[in-house]
């Protein structure tokens, strides 16, 4: 079982000056931790390397949905901090806002979770992501060519995603 | 939620939010502000010293900073300046607690008006 190995950003097309992206990156992981995609468009700081940075991000997600899982006021029967979820099991966060930025966040049944960030005034993404995933299975899981858990290098996936993403308003 | 649950969660959002600022895409992240669940949403205010303090609410309530920016007056006025009160100590000030009640309630009052 692959976990953490294996992820390398995919290059990232010239940002364009007229039309610019609206989102800043973009992750996706697998159940494991490996980033099976990492889209950069409209990032002005990097803190740590691209393999500190993914590790922290699932980090960042595995402990942010193990709190809003034990802090649900709706579910009278919680687990303890730091029981692994699954993925449909609990209440789960969708997005967090910083003053800087917005993070959007979805997991499939199958563990595929989908990170994207934003500037801070965005509004709901949580169809567009679902829209994403679309992609996702159209263009990646459809290929057959294609070994689950490796990342994703697909140019027609890529493409459209960056189309796709300039439109989210 | 006992309170080592309490002061787990605590913690546990304490380095959330430290790592969140490490994972921004510019310079200036104070942290998280707001976070939404699909249950409850969760808004959390930072003061000037680092002292975080956070609100779980409905999702959708509106106004939840000026609530929290009410409940940080309150936390000056009779925490702080209470002079039996230990610094990083647990909160054990009648008059805090009873303020803070009223201010919650006449907040949701205000917000069935609206």
């Amino acid at each position: 079982m692959q976990f953490f190995g294996g992820s390398e950003i995919s290059p990232s097309p010239p940002v364009p000056t007229a039309s610019g992206n609206n989102a800043h990156m973009m992750y996706v992981f697998n159940r494991n931790g490996v980033c099976l995609l990492y889209r950069e468009w409209n990032r002005l700081l990097h803190t740590l390397n691209a393999q500190q940075d993914h590790k922290l991000m699932f980090g960042l997600l595995f402990s942010l949905k193990s709190l809003t899982a034990k802090m649900d006021p709706t579910n009278a029967e919680k687990g303890n901090l730091g029981v692994p979820q699954l993925s449909g099991q609990g209440c789960s966060f969708h997005s967090f806002r910083t003053n800087t930025y917005k993070l959007s966040f979805m997991e499939s049944p199958s563990g595929i979770k989908i990170i994207l960030v934003t500037h801070p005034r965005t509004g709901d993404l949580r169809e567009s992501l679902k829209y994403i995933y679309n992609l996702y299975v159209e263009y990646v899981v459809k290929n057959p060519l294609y070994a689950p858990g490796t990342p994703i290098r697909s140019e027609l996936f890529n493409t459209s995603l960056d189309q796709y993403v300039r439109t989210i308003a | 939620m006992d309170t080592n649950d309490s002061l787990r969660v605590a913690s546990l959002w304490h380095s959330m939010h430290a790592i969140s600022q490490q994972l921004s895409p510019t310079t200036g992240c104070s942290g998280i502000e707001l976070l939404e669940a699909d249950t409850f949403d969760l808004h959390c205010f930072q003061s000037l010293t680092g002292t975080k303090f956070f609100v779980v609410c409905e999702p959708g309530t509106q106004h939840m900073e000026s609530l929290l920016k009410v409940i940080y007056e309150l936390y000056t006025d009779y925490v702080l300046k209470n002079p039996f009160y230990e610094m990083e100590m647990p909160i054990r000030c009648e008059l805090f607690d009873i303020n803070l009640s009223q201010a919650v309630q006449k907040d949701r009052v205000a917000m069935l008006g609206r």
